[in-house]
């Protein structure tokens, strides 16, 4: 009688054992966060395909102030770095010092995002909208689906500091707060590409001269 | 059904998981891979009946030359909707109905990985094409074709290509979410012993479409965003007068669009892959070049995509580089149908529906195929781009090749499925008026084609000389329908039989046949231990030392009759495996809720903001609670 | 049995061929009348006998093993598990690719062929795409026309493609706007007139001439074509426009280089002024005015010669300029013949025959479109 051999039950949410020893949701979130990789390429393709090509002002170089965005994008670049110590604290189970970390992180978050209002504002004060040219359009779209990720890192921050204090993470449930910073990691890779493509590669002369 | 082990504490209020199990709320809340399955089946079968609908009246306009039986604006909301829905509606989610039914079967686990992320994807995507059929009503279907080139697609009036875009950004979150879920699944939750070579061909395929579909469709996702804003807040990424381009929206398209065709047509093939060995008696001819084929095929369906615009004036150099590329990709995917010819060869060929099916599969495929190598053959395209050669060619890879795959997939997994056979004789009448009516459809639309028809017009002049073949393809059209129709009395037939269905009817080779059929809510009794590709078949025979074939029945139960132990459906209806009760996740109502938020948030762009947040609303209450209601354990 | 099953559908086979070779198809692809086309057909037989061989050798296969190897009654072995052959299967993978290599050298060279501009004694008409008709400006000649392209036999004439067009989004003008740029560029250090900014992509196709090229807004294309015997060829557009697509055709009449040079002077003849008192004369006043209903012909149709209500020449061209009107077989997209009816029919209600039409339905009463043909049948 041929029968198929048996292994011990295992329920759907076992944690250990997966195929590739990687752990379901981390898996999930590496191939989510490649996924994005493709949003973003797109979205950087239609700048760079743009470039130099709006008909009207303002153009780049009218709006643009480079040292502000540098000193917004290293706000933003200090805050992976106290991502990665919140990371090291929970895994060490120091949660308090962890949760110090993970609001330090959101609030460099919100420092950035707030630069960004500012910045934007002061854009539109000189004529730069959504509707004024590609060089606007595609601009716009592209920070605000960046910073439409960050905001929701944010949330996702805010929202694992809340859950800190009733018990929710420890060191067992690291990987919660690793998820979280995988995430905020590539936000942050993400950032330095647009400062790098947008802001730091000159455009050309502008189409028309 | 087995009933489910439920948790002992059950917190009050409004997270209280639902328990239901049978009935219509046990469908509504269900969070098990097969009962989601068959939903995506239902839904995506009625949109089949729809798109077909539409395509009959396209054939019956244009039967004859001037006709005026539709006026110009519903002609091209009809061709784009039969469009929209049988690539979106149909195809696609026929496809998902399989990959979710089967695959944690086939790898030997009892459900996906995020099984409530799994019910979004399925209540989002109905939720979207309920969202873009509701345009017939609120003021136009999308009429700008289903492929919506710029700056056509910006500049219409109606709110049609509105719903378009919104109702396919709804349509991508589902199969982006489900993508990462089934793709996880796979490379996850495989059995003990199953490395990736002794996965079946129909779950290797699986992983390939989940990849292709998580890469891709971000493409589209802006496309359709910057479509959407360049109609409803005026900004200019398709606009010519501001320096924008509209074939820009071109290469965001074809970029998702290309991997698209194959995300249709590799579901197929897997499960093509799957029927030939059963119903011929011996393996997959070269199991490693067909898996190698499917990689590579997805690789490279990536660098093709421009082959779609050969007459959009990218230059010599573009142009050729693209016809190379075209002309590679026809590698591996013609390499599959040799394949498949050496399954057959030397085989013991039993005509059930399934092979006649799958053998139709190859037989279409091929002329879909070569067709499609003519359309590489660039300065031939220059006549054949947006003719009816071309209808002909997609046509014959989608129906010929995607649909028909899929229809054979339905007869051999139907006794699993649902505990019952659908009937043979009207299986074979089912295969042969359909497989008469698609040549007599779309066979004609090759010389249609090259005698000067170009694609989406609604009518032609008695000048031309097309209305013998137009004739015929109408005629054959109606002899699809004629065949959907057996299919359909088929299947509702079926039911009327008693829920009687042993573990294997077929003697087939994958783990899906080794638990009852239906299987029980936990799928297996206990998880098998896999020794080898197509487990099952070994466990069931074995070669003697002069090479015959021999069954390894000790006790004699017979072919056909699953092993004793394993998936055997337990009398008194409850899963036990090794003494202790199989916890599956429980029923949960907020994967509705969050995708029901969707189409609220749609409406709203279309009709006013209030609406917007309303959407945002639900779906975000959908996610607290689902993140917030207690687990299943 | 298995003989007669191939005869028959031998038969079948040499029967579709023949009903596929339709005598009076005039936009046939098949049936190439220049060295353009030619170039096309001639890459497709080869390719195309090449598909056949392959198709028999497959399906041929594929009959053979499901006939050879279908399970007999009482047959009670499990056939060998054969799990493949590496040699074969290397080898099914190397032959397609030889035979794909086979094809893509003549494919790559065709292509650059048909892309370069021809050199010598050449034609140069641009061509602009309309929702929903084609207008040819003949800049070297000075002419500019619509829904015919006429061209000489026996030489290249090379297309300049462009995309022009109200659209939906900009209004009728109400005054004089600008002329379509010639060679379809504006000035270069401008941004493109509106009267672009808002039309959509076309292509343009006549089969039996050559291949298509896609008319893209903001990009100029170019498309050679040549016609080896005087005729008339017929065409549409083939990428999907909007509303009146299927009726956005046009007529490539090929002359004898001595008619043609004959149908340039008709062209840049002077317009004959209609004779006062006349019927034709109240029609070109009826031409020239502002109707109650708001706006008049001229503020889209320009005819060389005649001037506008200010006195200045009409430069625009949201329609087909109407010089010489009468000198074309078709109006309308070239979906209608230019006799008195239809010119008649179509000016009353311009939305009835054209699906979304931008001509305006101005009211005229049925004096008016009397007089108003009458003017147009002096446009010879």
């Amino acid at each position: 009688m041929a029968t198929l051999e048996h292994s011990a039950a295992a329920p759907v949410t076992d944690h250990a054992a997966t195929s590739t020893g990687l752990p379901h949701l981390k898996l999930a979130m590496w191939l989510f966060l490649a996924s994005d990789c493709l949003l973003f390429g797109a979205l950087i393709s239609t700048y760079v395909l743009y470039r130099g090509a709006s008909t009207v002002g303002p153009y780049p170089a009218d709006v643009f102030d480079i040292p502000y965005t540098s000193v917004s994008s290293f706000v933003l670049l200090a805050s992976s770095l106290t991502m990665v110590l919140a990371l090291a604290a929970i895994q060490r189970g120091d949660v308090g010092r962890s949760r110090v970390w993970l609001l330090a992180t959101a609030l460099l978050g919100m420092t950035f995002l707030g630069g960004q209002v500012y910045e934007f504002t002061s854009f539109v004060r000189e004529g730069l909208t959504l509707k004024t040219n590609v060089f606007g359009t595609s601009f716009y779209v592209l920070t605000g689906f960046h910073g439409t990720h960050v905001a929701v890192g944010v949330l996702m921050l805010l929202t694992v500091f809340t859950l800190s204090f009733a018990g929710k993470i420890n060191q067992d449930s690291s990987m919660t707060v690793e998820l979280v910073g995988l995430y905020w990691h590539f936000v942050d890779i993400v950032w330095i590409v647009i400062f790098t493509v947008v802001y730091l590669i000159p455009t050309g002369s502008p189409a028309g001269g | 059904m087995a009933s489910v082990s439920v948790p002992a504490e059950r917190p009050g209020g409004l997270l209280r998981r639902p328990h239901a199990t049978t009935g219509f709320w046990a469908w509504f809340t269900t969070v098990d891979h097969k009962k989601i399955g068959i939903l995506y089946g239902i839904t995506a079968f009625a949109f089949f009946l729809i798109g077909g609908t539409e395509a009959l009246l396209i054939r019956v306009q244009l039967a004859r030359p001037d006709q005026t039986f539709l006026d110009a604006a519903v002609y091209n909301e009809l061709f784009t909707m039969h469009g929209i829905t049988m690539v979106f509606l149909v195809v696609m989610p026929l496809s998902a109905a399989f990959f979710n039914y089967l695959l944690p079967l086939m790898i030997g686990a009892r459900d996906v990985v995020f099984p409530r992320l799994n019910a979004f994807s399925y209540w989002a995507f109905l939720f979207a094409g309920l969202f873009i059929y509701s345009s017939w009503f609120l003021g136009g279907a999308p009429n700008g074709g289903w492929f919506g080139y710029a700056p056509n697609s910006v500049i219409d009036p109606t709110r049609g290509m509105t719903f378009y875009a919104i109702g396919l950004l709804i349509a991508g979150i589902a199969s982006t979410v489900s993508a990462v879920n089934l793709a996880v699944t796979v490379l996850n939750m495989r059995a003990p012993g199953m490395t990736l070579f002794r996965m079946p061909v129909f779950v290797w395929m699986g992983l390939v479409v989940q990849l292709l579909l998580a890469f891709s469709l971000p493409v589209i996702t802006i496309g359709l965003v910057e479509l959407l804003f360049d109609r409803l807040f005026g900004t200019h990424f398709f606009d010519v007068s501001a320096g924008g381009s509209p074939v820009l929206w071109q290469h965001l398209f074809w970029l998702f669009g290309h991997p698209e065709v194959y995300i249709l047509v590799l579901p197929a093939m897997g499960i093509v892959s799957e029927i030939l060995p059963v119903f011929a008696r011996k393996p997959l001819f070269g199991y490693q070049f067909v898996v190698f084929s499917g990689i590579a095929i997805g690789f490279i369906g990536f660098g093709v995509w421009a082959h779609h615009m050969f007459a959009v004036g990218l230059g010599p150099v573009a142009n050729t580089a693209f016809a190379v590329s075209t002309m590679i990709i026809a590698i591996p995917t013609g390499v599959k149908i040799f394949n498949w010819l050496g399954t057959l060869w030397n085989g013991d060929i039993r005509f059930t529906t399934p092979m006649l099916f799958s053998i139709g599969f190859i037989a279409m495929f091929v002329i879909g195929g070569l067709s499609g190598v003519m359309h590489a053959v660039v300065p031939s395209d220059y006549q054949q781009t947006d003719t009816y050669f071309i209808v002909a060619h997609f046509h014959y890879v989608l129906f010929g090749g995607a649909i028909f795959g899929l229809f054979g997939g339905m007869y051999y997994w139907w006794p699993k499925v649902f505990g019952r056979m659908l009937s043979e004789t009207a299986g074979k009448l089912n295969f042969w008026l359909m497989l008469i009516g698609f040549n007599m459809t779309f066979g004609p639309m090759h010389i249609l084609g090259l005698q000067g028809m170009p694609r989406r017009i609604q009518s032609y002049p008695e000048s031309l000389g097309l209305a013998f073949w137009n004739m015929v393809s109408t005629i054959g059209s109606f002899v699809i329908a004629i065949s959907v129709l057996v299919f359909l009395v088929n299947a509702v037939a079926s039911f009327r039989k008693p829920k009687q269905m042993e573990a294997d009817p077929w003697d087939a080779r994958t783990l899906e046949w080794a638990t009852s059929s239906p299987p029980p809510e936990y799928n297996f009794e206990e998880i098998p231990v896999v020794h080898s590709r197509d487990d099952l078949w070994h466990r069931k025979y074995a070669e003697t030392e002069g090479g015959r074939v021999v069954p390894v029945a000790a006790g004699g139960s017979g072919e056909g009759t699953y092993p004793d132990g394993a998936g055997h459906a337990a009398q008194d209806g409850a899963g036990h495996a090794g003494g202790h009760a199989i916890h599956m996740p429980s029923p949960s109502y907020f994967p509705v809720i969050a995708a029901a938020g969707l189409p609220v948030l749609g409406y709203g762009l279309l009709f006013g903001v209030p609406a917007v947040a309303v959407g945002l609303v639900i779906t975000l209450a959908g996610f607290f609670g689902w993140a917030l209601e207690p687990s299943a354990e | 049995m298995r003989r007669r099953t191939v005869v028959v559908l031998g038969l079948v086979a040499l029967a579709l061929v023949a009903a596929a070779c339709a005598p009076n198809a005039t936009q046939s692809a098949l049936e190439p009348k220049g060295p353009e086309a030619q170039k096309s057909y001639d890459l497709f037989v080869p390719v195309f006998w090449v598909a056949v061989v392959i198709f028999f050798v497959v399906e041929g296969l594929l009959v053979l093993f499901v006939i050879r190897y279908r399970h007999r009654k009482n047959a009670t072995r499990i056939p060998p598990q054969v799990h493949g052959n590496t040699r074969l299967e290397i080898a099914w993978t190397i032959l397609p690719a030889v035979i794909l290599a086979g094809v893509a050298v003549p494919t790559i060279a065709t292509i650059w062929d048909l892309a370069a501009k021809p050199t010598g004694d050449i034609l140069e008409v641009n061509v602009l795409g309309h929702q929903w008709w084609w207008e040819f400006d003949y800049p070297d000649q000075q002419i500019l026309t619509a829904n015919e392209l006429h061209i000489p036999t026996g030489k290249p004439v090379y297309l300049t493609l462009c995309a022009v067009g109200f659209g939906y989004g900009a209004p009728v003008p109400s005054e004089g706007g600008p002329p379509a740029p010639s060679a379809c560029q504006g000035p270069p250090d401008q941004p493109p007139p509106a009267a672009i900014g808002a039309s959509v992509i076309h292509s343009f196709w006549v089969p039996e001439l050559a291949g298509t090229q896609d008319v893209v807004p903001n990009q100029t294309n170019h498309l050679t074509i040549q016609a080896d015997v005087p005729g008339v060829y017929e065409g549409q557009c083939k990428e999907f426009c909007g509303l009146s697509h299927t009726y956005m055709k046009f007529t490539v009449v090929a002359h004898t280089p001595d008619d043609f040079q004959r149908w340039v002077a008709e062209q840049q003849a002077p317009t004959p002024v209609p004779e006062p008192g006349s019927d034709a004369a109240a029609g070109l006043e009826v031409f020239l005015s502002r109707l109650p209903s708001g706006g008049g012909c001229t503020d889209c149709h320009a005819i060389a010669g005649i001037e506008g209500p200010n006195g200045q020449p009409i430069l625009n061209n949201g329609g087909p300029n109407l010089t010489h009107l009468m000198s074309r077989q078709c109006f309308r997209g070239c979906t209608l013949a230019t006799t008195d009816a239809n010119l008649r029919r179509w000016m009353e209600d311009p939305s009835a025959i054209e699906a979304g039409s931008f001509m305006p339905d101005y009211g005229l009463s049925a004096e008016q479109l009397d007089q108003l043909v009458a003017f147009l049948n002096t446009l010879e």
